[in-house]
């Protein structure tokens, strides 16, 4: 009989900077079970949530997770917005889908950069964060800082983008677009990169409905779910539709979020053209939430739900947060169950772009 | 000493670990790393292995469930270490203070040498906090800084 070993993956490791830990039992090479073991990051902040006001909560929300903070911060608020009945004006609408957008965009120059790093592209991996750092560059001259925004309130957004901070936006965006033609193709036609991801980690689409998988991971499994369709904030006034791919496999997960790259920066730039003119803040004086909701946004690993149940009062009841990343957790067991131990960290854990923080809260 | 000063104070190489962080100072310190900043103009690589460490950089405070992992981490490091706490969050848990799994900062559980604030801590303040951390160890003299 085959022996059986117990490797633990984290939760300190040089590949993945979060501390996730899968305890994988291997039978020589191959991965027979991985079991993850959660709570490193746990802090409490639903429990926080219901001890702050309604207004201050949003400052807390932002810091559920550095990566997506502005979507975590729109979804709660669309949440109280709907509780209290406000309509946001039109302009936030559109400055609240730029700055999603581009949290999208740093988010997935992030995942890159990792993947391939986890990869052996080092140089890639460095490239990749220089072009990150001019969206980085472009979220600080518009919302004041990096990784979290604070721009997003309730009843609108915190500061305005004006016409010609936006124009220069456009046009830093469109450097960052050249520089991503030139990384982009080194990933998609690299022949190393396709020996290792085609056919590795296959989700079909029955397994994707079945294991629950939502944003990338579901539509490289030819799902199309994508929450923006939904049309909150201003994207149902913008062109686009959901990135599919069919294969379900690591390659096709690449591939659709190097696509949705490109989709983020042609959202920014439909969304500057049709900009409307107006305030771009309502006040909340006076006004309490009541009553239960639930909110979904497209965050950059998927659907992103809030449960928010207010009694009328400034502090809320609940706040019930699932995120992306744990109901993506089922598909990584699965894509995990049979990969070689070297294909583990590289290539089957990157490809769901796991964000632990969020899981954990 | 003049030797073991010059020798420490150039090229310290670092470990880093997310504890109860929400990612945003781990991504700061990964882009602290990258040609824009770049720390490798100091010396400074970022190591898996804490064996091979000589400075902690620790982001996110410590919770009851990480802060065993935490003095694992340092203590496997060989002496003199240093260790910077990076954000708020590591410094006193922050907006999460009062969170009912939060130990407090990383100063709860080990002795940090260099507090760098910020929500998130900005880059070029985290390439401040590790240079102040590599004069420590330099000034250290072989005695070691950071628990021993």
């Amino acid at each position: 009989m085959r022996q059986r070993t117990v490797i633990p993956f984290g939760p300190q490791h040089p590949v993945f900077p979060e501390p996730l830990q899968l305890k994988l039992h291997l039978e020589e090479e191959r991965v027979i079970e991985a079991i993850p073991v959660l709570g490193y990051v746990h802090r409490g902040l639903e429990k926080l949530a219901e001890q702050k006001d309604f207004v201050q909560n949003v400052f807390l929300i932002e810091r559920l997770c550095g990566i997506c903070s502005f979507m975590h911060a729109l979804c709660y608020c669309q949440g109280i917005e709907s509780l209290i009945g406000l309509q946001v004006p039109d302009r936030a609408r559109f400055l609240r889908t730029i700055w999603a957008e581009l949290a999208r965009l740093h988010s997935h120059h992030l995942w890159l950069g990792l993947l391939a790093d986890a990869l052996g592209f080092e140089s890639l991996f460095m490239q990749v964060f220089r072009n990150r750092e001019i969206i980085m560059d472009v979220i600080e001259a518009t919302t004041g800082g990096r990784m979290i925004f604070c721009s997003c309130l309730i009843g609108g957004v915190r500061r305005d983008i004006p016409n010609d901070l936006l124009k220069e936006t456009i046009a830093r965006l469109d450097q960052a677009e050249k520089l991503l033609d030139q990384i982009a193709p080194v990933i998609l036609a690299e022949y190393t990169v396709k020996e290792r991801t085609a056919n590795l980690g296959i989700v079909t689409k029955e397994q994707a409905r079945k294991l629950g998988a939502v944003g990338p991971v579901a539509r490289a499994s030819g799902i199309a779910m994508d929450m923006r369709t939904l049309g909150y904030a201003a994207y149902g006034d913008l062109d686009f539709a959901p990135i599919v791919e069919e294969a379900g496999d690591c390659y096709a997960r690449i591939v659709v979020r190097v696509k949705e790259m490109y989709q983020s920066f042609d959202l920014i730039k439909q969304a500057a053209k049709r900009m409307p003119k107006g305030e771009h803040a309502l006040p909340i004086k006076r006004l309490l939430p009541d009553g239960e909701t639930v909110v979904r946004v497209e965050q950059p690993r998927g659907e992103l739900m809030y449960y928010i149940r207010a009694n009328g009062s400034k502090k809320l009841e609940r706040v019930r947060v699932r995120t992306p990343t744990y109901a993506n957790i089922p598909p990584l067991l699965h894509m995990l169950t049979g990969a070689q131990l070297a294909n583990v960290a590289a290539v089957a854990v990157l490809s769901i772009d796991p964000c632990i923080s969020c899981v954990e809260r | 000493m003049g030797v073991y000063r010059w020798a420490r104070q150039r090229s310290p190489w670092i470990v880093h670990f997310n504890a109860a962080s929400c990612n945003g100072c781990a991504i700061e310190f990964f882009t602290a790393m990258t040609p824009i900043y770049d720390t490798e103009r100091f010396g400074i690589i970022n190591t898996g292995n804490p064996k091979h460490a000589d400075i902690l950089v620790m982001t996110g405070g410590a919770n009851h469930r990480n802060a065993r992992v935490i003095k694992n981490i340092f203590w496997q490091m060989p002496a003199p270490k240093a260790v910077v706490a990076v954000g708020v969050c590591a410094c006193s848990a922050g907006i999460f203070h009062d969170c009912y799994n939060m130990l407090g900062g990383v100063d709860k559980v080990i002795p940090v040498d260099v507090y760098v604030p910020g929500c998130a801590a900005r880059p070029e303040a985290i390439i401040e906090g590790i240079l102040r951390a590599a004069e420590l160890l330099a000034e250290s003299g072989g005695e070691g800084v950071g628990g021993d």
